[in-house]
């Protein structure tokens, strides 16, 4: 049985599933039914002063039918009063030793309101301290959050104020709203944090109801940017988390959020160099609950691949991500269809067409031609044909009982093939393909040493590489 | 009974009718359309809009659901078939689009296209909205259609778009023909489809309801109008050719359904004998059994592989209890004093030969005939340089025209009796070519 018990820039958590600061850890109640079902750590609700919030909050995108896939809020920090949260942090950890609590802390930027926090918040037996410096909305404009999270010299200042005081570990959560990352992660290192989280939510308006024109969420009439969150924003977290892990000047412990839905994604993140993860978005979407499937998933997945801990494989992928100049131009790979699995939607014939490089045609019955574009049929002479056959339903008294093909057999002209002389090798069709492992990447060898970008440059002497692309 | 025979109330159902008779196929709500539509994979060269005969965009319509733009979704539906919203009830769907979608490669229920053509054209009618011209002002060019039928209806509403001057006779009160007085009320209400041709009487065709035209009237189309749509579709049922057969409790399943559909009949008592296997008797016996007879028995000389109707009709009918007597041939009806009591029948083998002493009484108070309908023969006939194949009307398939050039012709009279959808497209195709021709014709002045 792996071992899920993670230690994080020195707290201990039974496993490393955390819930992000956030409604889901807003107070004592919620927190220890959290801890009941199965979460090994929690990041308080950000505390501070206590603030109004407004009604409404969230917003979200829905995806072809399914709802949030993308969250947008423009709550503030705790709307309850600090000692309350304080009292209740302190039951908590008396009646959850193992488990971690992490006070997330934000107040306005002087040296003696920092280090009253932080000592309230220690003495209430927090395990570690996420210094919020993310919140992109309301906080910032009274000079908080982002405000201090997009200032690498605020970073570093207030990092270093709270490190004067505290006894615990002190993560610094990031803010993606900058153009490098790296430069807030390295402020925070220079300050002495101890760990970073990263991400804290992304500038965005969600969308506008077109029948009032005003955008979401409405607050009688008007609204204002909010923080993005949710699995849609998950690729961007990844490659900041990334960033900051292949970064020298940060090395610090990084606790991975943004878009965490399933053991899967904890599990990136991880490859990724995380020690922890941090989840909020699917956790107001269906509860705590979903931890279940996150711990079995990921156990699951170590047995089969012998990882006993996470350590076993915690940053494994990083030596995988490299600068684009570092790829084998020499690799080539083309399109395979599995006839036997294609169901004939031609999604990846249309695809091809319009969308990349016109290798991809509809002539198992009239006969393959390979090359250029002008010798195949278009996609508008395709359909015109269709367009001008009659077709009647077929009557049983009229046309005896014969059935047309039985209903499970895709009709050979309906399966595309692909020209792989003209072939780019550029993933598109695999990737509207609706059938699992229908259309596979093949290898196909070209017999030439790797070569990469900056070899063939430095070998060929060309001139500087192309400034676009 | 209560008679209803005021075709003004047909606008809406008879509340007995409609309680008996209720949606097979509920529509979808808002959010349920939505889900079903965004299942759809948008397939290239969709095979559901081959297999469609109107050729509807399939996958254009249900993408536009996704994102709500219903009146897009309606319009690219009406754009390939007018009657769209009654298509969408009646269409057997499993041997068209449904049957065709790639969904049943994947494993997976198909996309239920029927019900989300239903949704968009529901909103279309809720919303008000109109037929769209494809052509402003009006064009030199007479045209007569006979018949009130989907073809007829079809041809009309396409010709009048382009612009034309359009006539319909009908002989019946109300337009619509079967889709009208035939397709089962579960399926379609008369309400509904009476609603959907109203927006092709805003359209400007005029319509001549109960006018029958027979071999002298034809002659006066002949020469009032340019082009002449035959869209008549078939004629009576053949009658019970047996002894008693003519006794006034044998119905023919036509006259029944219509019957019962314009609530001239509410209510059918005692038990009731239904002749023949196809998907008129099926319609007639489920409407039969809901309008509270005691037993309905579907009577049928062939076996159960032999019959007519397609299998999902066949399927439907035994939910709603109908009896099979497969083999079975009906030899006489014996009356009492004038109440009709027993039909005698006889077990045939597999040469449809009566087996000696496997002779059966049925008691019944109700017989229906539905053993096929017979051609307009005498009126075809009439028509001249219109040639018939087989008591169909000869016509090129692409453009739906007889070997008389100003006659055009579709739907059943031509395909033999087919279905509604198959009608709008024939019906369809003839309107094009034939404002083609007229284009044509008056260009030259
Ligand atoms: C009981 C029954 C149930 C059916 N159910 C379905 C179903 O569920 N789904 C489906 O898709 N199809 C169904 N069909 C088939 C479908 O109704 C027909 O294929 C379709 O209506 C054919 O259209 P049409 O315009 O050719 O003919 P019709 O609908 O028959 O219309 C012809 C019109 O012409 C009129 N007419 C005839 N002669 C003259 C004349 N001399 N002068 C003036 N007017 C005349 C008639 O009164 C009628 O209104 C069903 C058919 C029947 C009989
Ligand atoms: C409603 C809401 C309130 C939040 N409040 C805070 C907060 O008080 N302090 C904080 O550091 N982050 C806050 N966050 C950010 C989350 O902690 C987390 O960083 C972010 O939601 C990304 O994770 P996710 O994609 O799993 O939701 C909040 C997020 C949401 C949705
Ligand atoms: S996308 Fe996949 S299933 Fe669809 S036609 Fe292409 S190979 Fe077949
Ligand atoms: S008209 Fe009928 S066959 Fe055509 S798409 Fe609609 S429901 Fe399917
Ligand atoms: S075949 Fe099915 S999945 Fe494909 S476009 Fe048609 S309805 Fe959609």
């Amino acid at each position: 049985m792996p071992d899920f018990e993670v230690k994080f820039a020195g707290i201990a958590s039974p496993n490393p599933f955390w819930l992000a600061s956030a409604p889901p850890t807003n107070c004592g109640e919620q927190v220890m039914r959290a801890f009941d079902a199965g979460w090994g750590g929690a990041v308080w609700k950000t505390i501070g002063e206590q603030v109004t919030n407004t009604a409404s909050r969230y917003s979200s995108i829905d995806w072809q039918g399914q709802r949030m896939m993308g969250f947008n809020n423009i709550e503030l920090i705790s709307d309850r009063p600090l000692n309350i949260n304080l009292r209740e942090i302190a039951e908590i950890k008396k009646r959850y030793p193992k488990n971690a609590v992490i006070a997330s802390l934000m107040v306005e930027s002087k040296r003696e309101a920092w280090h009253k926090i932080v000592s309230q918040a220690e003495d209430a037996g927090v395990d570690g301290l996420e210094l919020n410096f993310g919140c992109p909305h309301g906080m910032s404009e009274r000079g908080m959050g982002s405000a201090v999270g997009q200032v690498p010299e605020y970073t570093e200042m207030i990092t270093g104020w709270v490190k004067e005081k505290a006894r615990t570990p002190v993560i610094v959560k990031l803010t993606p709203n900058i153009s490098d990352i790296r430069v807030i992660a390295r402020a925070a290192k220079r300050g002495g944090a101890d760990a970073v989280s990263a991400i804290n939510t992304i500038n965005s308006i969600t969308g506008i109801d077109l029948d009032t024109l005003t955008p979401r969420p409405n607050v009688d009439g008007k609204s204002t940017h909010g923080g993005y969150c949710g699995p849609a924003v998950k690729p961007i977290a990844l490659n900041m988390v990334q960033q900051v892990a292949s970064d020298t000047g940060s090395s610090l412990p990084i606790s991975g959020i943004g878009g965490i839905a399933t053991w899967r994604d904890a599990a990136e993140f991880f490859l990724l160099g995380c020690g922890t993860v941090q989840v909020c978005t699917v956790v107001m979407h269906y509860g705590y609950r979903i931890v279940e499937d996150m711990i079995e998933g990921l156990e699951g997945w170590m047995l089969e691949k012998g990882f006993s801990t996470i350590e076993d494989f915690r940053g494994m992928t990083l030596p995988r991500v490299t600068e684009w100049k570092h790829l084998n131009l020499n690799y080539k790979i083309v399109a395979r269809i599995d006839e036997s699995k294609c169901i004939g939607c031609d999604l990846c014939y249309i695809a091809c067409w319009d969308g990349a490089h016109q290798c991809i045609h509809r002539d198992r019955v009239t006969g393959p031609v390979d090359g250029p574009v002008e010798l195949h049929a278009t996609p508008a002479s395709i359909e015109a044909v269709t367009r001008a056959t009659i077709a009647v339903t077929p009557i049983p008294k009229l046309d005896g009982n014969a059935r047309n093909g039985a209903k499970n057999v895709t009709p050979l002209e309906r399966i595309p093939r692909v020209d792989e002389t003209e072939c780019v090798g550029c993933n598109l069709c695999s990737l509207v393909c609706p059938v699992d492992e229908c259309i596979a990447m093949v290898e196909v060898p070209t017999g030439l040493a790797q070569e990469t970008w900056e070899e063939r440059t430095r070998t060929k002497e060309c001139a500087a590489p192309p400034l676009h692309g | 009974m209560e008679i209803w025979s005021d075709p003004k109330t047909m606008r809406k159902q008879h509340p007995i009718i409609a309680e008996r008779f209720p949606d097979l196929h509920p529509p979808f709500a808002k959010q349920a359309a939505v889900l079903e539509a965004n299942r759809c994979l948008n397939c290239f060269d969709a095979p559901c809009t081959a297999a469609c005969p109107t050729h509807i965009d399939v996958p254009k319509f249900i993408k536009k659901i996704t994102s709500l733009n219903l009146s897009g979704s309606a319009q690219t539906i009406l754009d390939a078939n007018v009657l769209g919203a009654s298509c969408s009830r009646v269409c057997p769907v499993d041997v068209l689009c449904e049957g065709a979608c790639v969904m049943h490669r994947y494993n997976e229920q198909p996309i239920e296209i029927a019900r989300l053509q239903r949704f968009a054209m529901d909103s279309f009618h809720a919303g008000g909205r109109k037929l769209r011209r494809k052509y402003l002002g009006s064009r030199a060019g007479k045209i007569a259609c006979i018949g009130a039928g989907p073809a007829s209806l079809a041809c009309a509403a396409e010709m009048a778009q382009q612009g034309f001057a359009v006539t319909v006779f009908e002989r019946r009160e109300l337009p619509g023909g079967l889709n009208t007085y035939g397709v089962a009320e579960y399926k379609l209400t008369a309400s509904a489809s009476l609603r959907e041709i109203e927006l092709i009487e805003d359209l400007g065709v005029a319509f001549r309801f109960g006018v029958e035209i027979d071999p002298e009237g034809l002659r006066r189309i002949d020469r009032e109008f340019d082009l002449v749509f035959i869209g008549v579709g078939l004629g009576q049922g053949h009658g019970l050719k047996i002894a008693g057969g003519d006794h006034s409790d044998v119905v023919d399943a036509l006259d029944f359904i219509a019957a019962y559909k314009m609530a001239r009949i509410t209510n059918t008592s005692g038990k009731v004998a239904v002749i023949g296997a196809g998907n008129t008797a099926i319609d007639a016996a489920n409407a039969a059994m809901r309008l509270g007879a005691e037993e309905v028995s579907i009577v049928y000389r062939g076996k159960r592989e032999s019959m007519s109707a397609f299998d999902f009709e066949y399927e439907h009918a035994k939910l709603e209890g109908v009896r099979f007597l497969w083999q079975t041939l009906p030899i006489h009806v014996r009356a009492d004093g004038g109440t009709l009591e027993v039909l005698h029948c006889t077990k045939v083998d597999d040469a449809l030969r009566p087996i000696s002493g496997s002779e059966f009484s049925l008691p019944c108070n109700l017989i229906i005939t539905a053993i096929g309908q017979s051609p307009l023969l005498s009126l075809l006939e009439s028509a001249k340089g219109v040639t018939l194949d087989k008591g169909r009307v000869a016509v090129e398939r692409e453009t739906g025209q007889t070997r008389n050039p100003r006659y055009f012709a579709g739907g059943d009279c031509v395909n033999g009796g087919r279905e509604v959808v198959d009608a709008v497209a024939d019906g369809k195709r003839a309107g094009t070519a034939m404002a083609r021709q007229l284009e044509a014709a008056y260009a030259r002045f």
